[in-house]
């Protein structure tokens, strides 16, 4: 299918494609990579008025550390961290999972911001975000601001970003080499949508467990983190995750959606 | 503001000038405008691959650009990989990878970033590579094979 009729508008600067989104009657969306938007603009899921391509914005690209932070613009492709040093040797659960995170060719369009900023439950990076601890900066016409990743994903589609904004920046915790990570997920073909996936990190005996494509967004299982910190088996950890908010999907319904998680958490944990 | 734009891409080494309508997407452009049916179109959402092409040296899907996207791009599609495809598609042809053809174009496509890219002849990570791409007589083995020939024909 073909995507509606909209306008297309592709600004020089932040500052100018923060004003196209401010302004109330464009109903504006920005366009990033395009991998997710435009699928859902060709399904006619998504009908914006006018489109605000970020693709020449050079300010929202890059890696770089600093203050004991991976920095990541949110323009940034895919392809740009599964080739980047800094993301391999200070970011080692994103480069673990990157390879699982559509094909080489999405991966050559897709931006870390918009899979942010769309927060599709099925996407990988928000689970990656949310077991990193990572922080996410915003920016509006009014100023910048920073959310934890925790606090950032609220439902399907639907994130703490709000209208008029763009999220510019990711920032993860530089990986200590005591840290353990752990990613696994079940998909059909490699690189599809996974029908049940988790990220998991440990930094000084805390967990984080971050599940995707089990509920209506990335969520983290504070329960089995709990088991995990004090110790208990992968077991009792897997049996933590009964109370979680599970949706079921065109793949797997509810009751396999909890047993997919089980497996995939004892897979990860496994290889920890 | 408005829904029409001009573009001047360079494609297959040529330069075309067009006024294309925003909405339309890079593949669409390529083969309703400019006449160069090589691309295929499948499913319109990224997920066959049978619109893979090359955009500034990057293999991508055609579906998932707009043409308005690809002004001032260099595009490079089947019809103008010259001798950079020569021994890959002489490997499909030998190998009967071709089948029906549908995806013959986005899989040259893919296969031949892996190989320029210095890809290994592993099969598993040929298959990763090529997931991406549909195949709808399922003829993935004689591709895998054909791409194996290919690294192993240029490293011996």
């Amino acid at each position: 299918m073909k995507a509606a009729e909209f306008l297309y508008e592709r600004p020089a600067s932040v500052a100018e494609a923060l004003a196209l989104l401010a302004d109330e009657d464009r109903d504006a969306t920005p366009l990033a990579g395009g991998q997710s938007l435009m699928p859902m603009m060709n399904f006619r899921l998504a009908q914006p008025g006018t489109l605000v391509d970020l693709s020449a914005l050079e300010d929202l690209r890059g890696i770089t550390l600093s203050d004991g932070m991976v920095r990541i613009g949110a323009m940034t492709r895919y392809v740009e961290l599964v080739r980047s040093g800094v993301v391999a040797d200070h970011a080692p659960l994103l480069a673990m999972a990157l390879p699982h995170i559509a094909h080489a060719a999405v991966r050559n369009r897709g931006t870390i911001g918009g899979s942010v900023a769309l927060a599709d439950p099925a996407a990988e990076m928000p689970a990656l975000l949310l077991a990193l601890d990572a922080q996410i900066t915003v920016q509006s016409a009014e100023g910048t601001t920073t959310h934890g990743a925790t606090d950032f994903f609220l439902g399907m589609y639907e994130t703490a970003l709000e209208e008029g904004e763009l999220v510019s920046e990711i920032a993860i915790p530089v990986a200590a080499p005591t840290d353990r990570f752990a990613f696994y997920e079940l998909a059909r073909r490699h690189g599809d949508y996974a029908m049940a996936g988790v990220a998991v990190a440990r930094r000084d005996n805390a967990h984080r467990v971050a599940f995707f494509s089990i509920s209506d967004r990335a969520l983290r299982a504070f329960d089995a983190e709990e088991v995990l910190d004090k110790g208990g088996s992968v077991i009792d950890a897997v049996a933590a995750l009964a109370e979680l908010p599970y949706s079921g999907d065109l793949n797997a319904a509810i009751p396999t959606k909890k047993h997919l998680s089980g497996v995939v958490l004892t897979r990860a944990l496994e290889a920890l | 503001m408005t829904d029409t734009q001009t573009i001047s891409v360079t494609v297959n080494g040529e330069t075309a000038s067009a006024a294309v309508p925003v909405r339309q997407n890079l593949v669409d452009f390529l083969r309703n405008t400019l006449g160069l049916t090589g691309s295929h179109v499948g499913c319109e959402h990224g997920v066959c691959g049978a619109c893979t092409l090359e955009v500034d040296g990057a293999m991508v899907r055609g579906c998932l650009m707009l043409a308005v996207q690809a002004d001032g791009a260099k595009v490079t599609t089947i019809e103008g990989y010259g001798d950079r495809a020569a021994a890959l598609r002489a490997a499909f042809i030998d190998r009967n990878a071709l089948q029906c053809g549908y995806c013959t174009p986005g899989m040259l496509a893919s296969a031949l970033e892996y190989v320029e890219g210095g890809g290994g002849a592993d099969r598993a990570a040929i298959r990763e590579h090529l997931s991406g791409n549909y195949c709808r007589c399922t003829g993935y083995q004689s591709i895998v094979d054909a791409v194996c020939d290919v690294i192993e024909g240029e490293s011996s």
